[in-house]
């Protein structure tokens, strides 16, 4: 989709950071997509990957504010071509013992796992983008998807740069 | 969302998970630092600063920080009588000098009503430092009480804020809070200071400079920008400056004056901006936007380049941006690159200090495009000329009371330009914008960003307590002034002799001229009976009198000068000047919310007449010569570009 971006912005690890970036793009009308938080390689420093639905001039003025903020060290855009992104999803699926051996076979088709088991359901496990986790829960819609969790999308640039390398964008 | 609660747990407590970013390795301790509580430390903390003076009024949980202050010698401290004129105050200390502004104030309400202050700072980028008093950490987020989630609340209207819980913690969050506010793009910080941080001890250890990783601001324009810059300003045939406050925030008006001189181009200056440029220059045009001169916004409008420096293209300049300058490529130069193409799109990007800017665009223009400093702008200047000629500032009379514009007129010139002139929001302040004549910059104070009714009296007592020398007027409306008059007492009690000129039209003016204008003249709450002929709630001469005030009432034109000349004279108290005005008068050029800037009105259903006959002959006679003129132009432009090749 056009309208939806990967940023990766590295942020100091302070109190608040994530309040300072969530209310600047909620301020600016625009709807956070999917939102991970986590450590890095550098003590001190947290990465915040953020799927943001918005088109690329207002885009712009998103990451020039967002780059104001006084904790944001760096913030970069992952374009899918260049990066490896991933969600984790877990599905709780309707299954008894007749459907479940189809269950198990779309859950193998995918290379996802089965992760608990009861007398009618199961909790399938996948990693992947978007399209895959999309994808899968399709597959397992007809059965009955009785519970979905899903993590924020998390995103790495290809090659051996690391972000810290990376210019600044905007 | 759950990884920053333990994130922040983590760079909390122990010493080992400390940010590495936050660690300066530039903190030099000396042999055996001094053990001071939180409360000292943050009063050592200003002085070391060179803080002077602080505005501020106490609580329960910043009384702490109040021992100490009462002990130095080093700062002032000026008891207002609300939180809000603390902070109007230090803004208007802040803008009258170009130094740091400093309020304090307690929690919980203490802190919110430090807010619209802070907004109005954010807005108007003033460098203001708040630091308010907190619950005690352990108490934080039990609603107990007088506790307000301040830092949470403020997010969106400081340029920064911290929360400190730790005694030790208190310095580094006060330099840093410094360097935020009085560096790049100036704004209001926020330091929240729990009460057990005020009351633990910690060693003073003063870090030799801030500490901040993700704070770079750009000053240094790049030269490309700047070639660029002077390769369209030497191309253009009717370029314009379109001078905003960052030029007066950077204290670039030299280097203004200079580049306006050299290239002969017209300059007009935004409500942020008066007094970057003199008004009585002969290449100045007046203020641009709602209620700007007719020179000011038709030269806009007919630009072939408008050169942006310090601005940032506001709804009240621009009117419709779709129809804004629709000829005009734009050069925007600003230090806050957010500014930068968010409203209209720019040609040529330059993020910088605006002095930096300036000086570096003459030395670019005078070495490498020197032909563009010899031009005469001939048929620019004979069509601007002509606007300035014909529609000057002017206004009509309304009958037997004063008139307001000619009572600021007035104050302007018997007072002249080394005063300080602060206003509030309306009526008032459009007239003092356009009537008072500026010279220097840091002279005029207002509200322009946020529009603050009630900023005018705090901050003049802000201005008069930076600069004690120079005269410095309030320039009030009679709604405004009901909103803030308590600091009437702070200025009485405190030897801060300002100057109050209410120009009472006994109404909210500026609504009202929108309901004579818009809403047929039903005037909806709108009235406040304050001024001739009503029952006069309050009568502001008794209420400034009961302040320990001067106070006189004016209601006719002849008796303006007396008054002002009473009021100049006296410097042992404040005055208060109420004059009488109809509240008919309106602000006139205009151009109403919304719609194209090519729609303004000289007086009310007075348009400039470009379409008439006479003047779009004129106009075309114009843009031929100035196409004649283009064609030598731009042969010697290339000249000199295939001569740098």
């Amino acid at each position: 989709m056009n309208s939806r971006h990967t940023l990766s912005v590295l942020v100091e690890n302070k109190p608040g950071v994530l309040a300072r970036l969530t209310g600047l793009i909620a301020r600016r009308g625009f709807n956070i997509h999917s939102l991970a938080v986590g450590v890095t390689e550098h003590e001190g420093l947290s990465r915040i990957t953020v799927v943001v639905d918005v088109e690329d001039v207002p885009l712009e003025q998103v990451t020039k504010q967002l780059n104001k903020l006084v904790n944001v060290i760096k913030i970069v855009e992952l374009e899918a071509e260049s990066s490896v992104r991933r969600a984790h999803v877990i599905y709780k699926v309707k299954a008894n013992a007749s459907t479940r051996p189809q269950v198990a076979s779309a859950v193998d088709m995918f290379r996802a796992k089965i992760v608990d088991v009861s007398t009618d359901s199961v909790s399938v496990e996948v990693t992947g983008e978007q399209g895959k986790v999309d994808a899968l829960r399709d597959v397992l819609e007809p059965f009955g998807i009785k519970e979905i969790v899903q993590s924020g999308m998390v995103a790495i640039g290809r090659g051996s740069k690391s972000i810290t390398d990376r210019a600044l964008r905007g | 969302m759950a990884a920053t609660p333990s994130a922040k747990a983590a760079s909390g407590t122990s010493p080992g998970a400390t940010p590495v970013t936050a660690t300066p390795s530039s903190i030099r301790r000396t042999t055996t630092p001094e053990v001071l509580t939180g409360a000292q430390a943050i009063v050592r903390s200003l002085e070391k600063l060179e803080v002077e003076t602080v505005f501020g009024l106490p609580g329960g949980t910043i009384l702490p920080t109040y021992d100490p202050l009462f002990e130095t010698d080093k700062i002032r401290h000026i008891l207002v009588r609300h939180e809000q004129g603390a902070g109007h105050a230090a803004e208007g200390y802040a803008a009258a000098s170009g130094k740091l502004g400093v309020c304090i104030a307690t929690s919980g309400p203490g802190a919110t009503n430090l807010i619209t202050a802070l907004a109005d700072a954010h807005m108007d980028s003033v460098p203001v430092l708040a630091i308010t008093g907190q619950q005690s950490s352990k108490l934080l987020g039990t609603d107990a009480f007088q506790e307000a989630d301040i830092v949470g609340m403020t997010m969106p209207v400081t340029k920064h804020s911290f929360l400190v819980t730790r005694a030790e913690d208190i310095p580094e969050a006060i330099i840093n809070a410094h360097h935020i506010a009085t560096t790049g793009r100036p704004g209001p910080v926020l330091v929240d200071i729990t009460k057990d941080a005020q009351t633990g001890t910690a060693p003073f250890v003063w870090p030799e400079e801030p500490q901040l990783p993700g704070y770079r601001p750009v000053l240094k324009p790049h030269a490309k920008q700047i070639r660029e810059a002077a390769r369209l300003i030497s191309e253009a045939q009717r370029p314009v400056f379109y001078i905003g406050g960052g030029v007066i925030r950077s204290q670039a008006e030299k280097e203004l004056l200079k580049l306006a001189e050299a290239t002969k181009i017209p300059v007009a200056t935004t409500l942020m901006a008066r007094g970057a440029f003199p008004d009585s220059h002969p290449q100045h045009l007046g203020m641009p936007g709602m209620h700007g001169s007719v020179p000011a916004v038709t030269s806009f409008q007919k630009s072939d380049l408008l050169i942006a420096i310090g601005a940032r293209f506001d709804d009240r300049v621009t009117g419709n941006l779709d129809s804004f300058a629709p000829n005009a490529k734009v050069i925007h130069a600003d230090i806050d690159p957010a500014e930068i193409g968010k409203n209209r799109e720019v040609e040529v990007a330059i993020v910088g200090d605006a002095r930096e800017v300036l000086s570096e665009m003459l030395v670019e223009l005078k070495g490498k495009f020197p032909k563009a400093l010899e031009r005469e702008r001939e048929p620019w200047w004979r069509f601007i000329d002509r606007l300035k000629t014909t529609y000057p500032l002017g206004y009509s009379s309304h009958g037997e009371l004063c008139d307001p514009q000619y009572v600021i007129s007035r104050i302007s010139a018997l007072t002249g330009p080394e005063a300080v002139y602060a206003a509030g929001v309306g009526q008032h302040q459009m007239w003092a914008a356009q009537f008072v004549e500026f010279e220097r910059p840091k002279s005029w104070l207002n509200s322009g960003g946020l529009g603050t009714m009630g900023y005018s009296v705090p901050a003049a007592m802000g201005a008069k307590v930076a600069e004690p020398d120079r005269v410095v007027w309030a320039i009030d409306g009679d709604g405004c002034f009901q909103m803030t008059n308590q600091e009437l007492a702070t200025c009485a009690l405190n030897n801060i002799p300002i100057k109050v000129a209410i120009i009472n039209n006994s109404s909210l003016g500026m609504v009202r001229q929108w309901q004579t204008l818009f809403y047929d003249g039903r005037y909806s709450n709108t009235d406040l009976n304050t001024g001739h002929e009503t029952i006069r709630i309050p009568d502001f001469v008794k209420l400034a009198e009961a302040y320990g005030c001067e106070a006189l009432r004016v209601d006719r034109n002849e008796d303006v000068d007396s008054a002002i000349e009473k009021a100049l004279s006296i410097n042992d108290r404040p005055v208060v000047l109420d004059f009488t005005v109809p509240p008919d008068a309106m602000v006139w050029p205009m151009v109403a919310a919304g719609v194209s800037n090519d729609e303004i009105e000289y007086a009310r259903g007075v348009r400039p007449e470009f379409d008439g006959e006479g003047d779009e002959q004129a106009e075309e006679q114009i843009i031929a010569e100035a196409g004649a003129e283009e064609d030598g132009t731009v042969r010697s432009v290339a000249q000199i570009e295939g001569g740098l090749e």
